[in-house]
């Protein structure tokens, strides 16, 4: 009896102690990883996926278009999501009226949740630097671009976004698209 | 005459309730289930932002084109990539946290049916 009681024991603490270990040691490799993962969430901004397909109403006029319309020449196109309510669209618009210049590049506008006639007073102040703007009363298209919100910029090659800027754009991402257009 | 036609309208009105129910139901169920990438810690669902709200209104224009809930998921997962899915699928990155709740069941049920058997004897 005693000596049941003895190797039972025995054999418990030679079960535990490596358990004990080897548990340990998983849970700290675990936490450890984990410690050096970022969680923040960064959206990818090289891309090089399709353009969505979409049907969508041209700004102030009841004609509707469809994306390969916009999108079918052998050109660079910029669609620049913006909303006359959005201040750091503000602060990127003489970044666009400058790229407005290349004569390789073509500026598409998508007005998102504005009313026409606060657009057309934000156009009037600043200069419009769109040659089509398109028109997104519930936000739905931005979605299908895969856009957060206002200011958002994707560069556009054959079919393709080949960059994509969230938020407003500044001196740098501006010489990157210079550079990207040629 | 009248009553029959009456019948026919309460029928049809009940009816068309019954289906919209159905789809408020399923479009709850999937906007409970996406992440707002710009408000932290809450779901599409429960928040108030520019994005959700077109994003609510985006899975509602799926759901009435007859998209399924999985078809829906993949189709905002090619958009805005796995984040935006509370419930993650099973993959490299996954796969501890779905087999570790499993393989501790495991452990412990063997721990108990080992200390059964020893008392048994």
């Amino acid at each position: 009896m005693g000596c049941s009681a003895f190797s039972k024991k025995n054999m418990k603490t030679k079960i535990l102690l490596p358990f004990t270990i080897v548990s340990f040691l998983f849970i700290f490799f675990i936490l450890y990883v984990g410690l050096n993962r970022s969680n923040i969430y960064i959206p990818e901004t090289v891309t090089n996926e399709k353009i969505p397909t979409f049907k969508v109403k041209v700004f102030n006029s009841e004609k509707e278009l469809t994306s390969k319309e916009i999108f079918e020449n052998d050109i660079y196109y910029l669609l620049n999501i913006w909303a006359s309510w959005c201040i750091p669209c503000r602060d990127e618009h003489p970044y666009l009226m400058e790229l407005k210049k290349n004569k390789k590049l073509e500026i598409i506008g998508l007005n998102y949740k504005d009313k026409v006639k606060n657009a057309n007073n934000f156009l009037n102040e600043l200069n419009n630097p769109y040659t089509l703007i398109l028109s997104d009363t519930d936000g739905t298209i931005a979605i299908e671009w895969g856009a957060y919100g206002v200011p958002e910029t994707f560069l556009i090659y054959n079919g393709k976004i080949i960059k994509k800027i969230i938020g407003p754009m500044n001196n740098n991402l501006f010489k990157e698209i210079e550079r990207a257009v040629k | 005459m009248k009553i029959l036609n009456l019948l026919v309208i309460i029928i049809f009105l009940f009816n068309f309730n019954v289906s919209n129910a159905k789809d408020r139901n399923l479009n709850s169920k999937i906007t409970k289930n996406l992440r707002c990438l710009i408000c932290q810690g809450q779901s599409i669902h429960d928040s108030d932002t520019e994005f959700a709200n077109s994003l609510k209104l985006v899975v509602e224009k799926k759901i009435t084109e007859g998209m399924s809930e999985n078809e829906i998921y993949e189709f905002l997962k090619t958009k805005y990539g796995e984040w935006i899915l509370y419930d993650p699928a099973l993959n490299q990155k996954t796969y501890i946290l779905w087999l570790l709740p499993l393989l501790l069941f495991l452990i412990g049920g063997a721990i108990i049916f080992k200390n059964l058997k020893i008392e048994k004897n």
